[in-house]
């Protein structure tokens, strides 16, 4: 589902984040990414959402060469990924609803679907009697889990998980892998990173760790 | 869309303000226009004969004038004829009617064949030069200064046209630069999550085209309110001087001109903002 073959990244400025990796996730597999920070998580995130290029090597998502990819077919694979950004990137000027309907407003749906899945989305990760708020009023543990909404209210067949868990207690951390794990029992692909060592020691999971860029074994 | 609906009145009013100077002038020549047109549909020469011109004078100048061959044909106005055509005609009967004796002369009307400015007037220096003949004179010729001078006029209002419509377009662009500024949050998320650029631009570029549509209507009601305006006083006026005349508005085909064009300029600049700014924004 998502390959990695001897990727490099190098920032302009000659820093180099990625270099030479090469991995593979099946379709349906669940996968966790840790390292400290600057390691590269969030280069690897940028690159499988096309945000950024490898500077050398290929990424595939979908079997789909991410270097061959048009500028044009962009944002449809982009609507493949539903993806939890580490700094949430909520919009405030909107209630709970219509930031979890922003996904869909762009897959063109009609009306009565999009309150199907909203409400769908939000009941899954326990917003739905939110929904009137604004996000700002929400808790840390709250605004994490509607960015979950969001990400997965276009049923992407993709999940990808920046430091979900990175300012949450025991308890909220326990909750939101609760919910990754029933996303992985209906054959959602996940790759999340974390640094998290209760939750990497409390899982079956395959984990795979980077080191100032490289890939360990 | 707005950032605040007062900015938006004033962008608003700012557009109307702004198209409504080249259109109360295009107006105003349309106005004027039609009064040349109907004052001079031909060119004529008016001879006016002395006053001691007798019956046999009048007849001998009228042979010589239908031998002329740049004549086309001739009117003979007696003055007591002329004076009461000016009685009915100029509102100022009271006046006439006041006076000893007629002051006007014997006149001939002259429609000649041809209408070019030089042919006119080396005609007219001929019949200045027949017997009995006082004043020959070119009626036409204020109108050809008149008709200079509209084109003169319409040349203005090109100008301040194609002027202000860069003003309009540079509105917009720099209207919608500000909404790119304070979305870009939205925007970069929609981009993220697979929003493609043609629907991120679509409501730039409807608002674009929102605010021409408003701003046209606004430039309409200015107009139409202020000829409503002009006319009522110049209804007294023209009741003064015992005439009808009334400033015509822009006529349906103007009006939907005037929006559509006030929409295009509006969808051009939001169109080429979105185009400048979107690119600019990078994703995190």
């Amino acid at each position: 589902m998502i390959s990695f073959k001897h990727v490099h990244k190098r920032y302009p400025g000659g820093y180099e984040a990625l270099k030479n990796v090469s991995f593979d996730v099946a379709e349906g597999e669940m996968v966790f990414l840790t390292g400290h920070s600057g390691a590269g998580k969030s280069t690897l995130f940028k690159l499988i959402a096309a945000i950024e290029r490898p500077t050398n090597g290929n990424v595939l998502v979908n079997k789909q060469n991410l270097n061959a990819l048009k500028p044009r077919a962009l944002p449809f694979l982009r609507r493949n990924l539903g993806i939890i950004f580490q700094d949430h990137k909520l919009l405030f000027d909107r209630n709970v609803f219509d930031n979890v309907m922003l996904p869909l407003q762009i897959g063109g749906f009609d009306y009565r679907e999009i309150h199907k899945r909203v409400r769908a989305a939000l009941d899954k990760v326990g917003l739905l009697s939110r929904e009137k708020s604004n996000p700002i009023a929400l808790s840390g543990g709250e605004q994490q889990r509607l960015c979950i909404a969001r990400a997965i209210v276009n049923r992407p067949s993709i999940l990808l998980a920046d430091e979900p868990t990175g300012n949450l207690d025991a308890e909220y951390t326990h909750e939101i892998m609760a919910i990754f794990k029933s996303f992985h029992q209906v054959g959602v692909t996940l790759l999340i990173s974390t640094h998290d060592e209760a939750v990497l020691q409390n899982s079956d999971v395959r984990v795979l760790a980077l080191k100032h860029g490289e890939l360990q074994a | 869309m707005f950032a605040s609906p007062l900015a938006g009145f004033f962008n608003i009013l700012v557009i109307g303000i702004t198209l409504s100077l080249p259109v109360g002038m295009y107006v105003l020549l349309q106005n004027a226009q039609g009064l040349v047109a109907q004052l001079s549909s031909t060119p004529q020469i008016s001879l006016y004969l002395q006053m001691d011109a007798s019956e046999d004078d009048v007849a001998k100048l009228r042979t010589q004038l239908e031998q002329h061959r740049d004549v086309a044909s001739n009117e003979f106005v007696p003055r007591l004829k002329a004076l009461e055509q000016l009685k009915q005609s100029s509102g100022l009967s009271d006046v006439i009617s006041g006076l000893e004796k007629n002051p006007l002369p014997d006149a001939f009307i002259i429609h000649p064949k041809l209408s070019e400015a030089q042919t006119l007037e080396k005609l007219r220096n001929d019949l200045a030069k027949l017997p009995k003949v006082e004043i020959a004179q070119l009626d036409a010729a204020w109108a050809y200064k008149l008709e200079a001078l509209l084109k003169f006029g319409r040349m203005i209002v090109i100008i301040l046209t194609s002027l202000l419509s860069l003003a309009l377009i540079a509105i917009t662009f720099n209207t919608i630069r500000l909404q790119i500024l304070t979305q870009h949050d939205e925007i970069e998320v929609a981009k993220l999550i697979g929003a493609t650029n043609s629907f991120i631009r679509r409501p730039f570029l409807y608002f674009g085209l929102t605010q021409g549509l408003l701003g046209g209507i606004t430039a309409w009601l200015i107009t139409t309110i202020s000829l409503m305006l002009l006319n009522h006083q110049l209804v007294t006026l023209s009741q003064l001087y015992a005439s009808q005349f009334v400033l015509r508005s822009l006529t349906t085909g103007d009006s939907l001109t005037l929006l559509m064009f006030s929409m295009y300029l509006g969808w051009l600049g939001a169109w080429l903002s979105v185009g400048r700014h979107l690119s600019k924004i990078d994703l995190q």
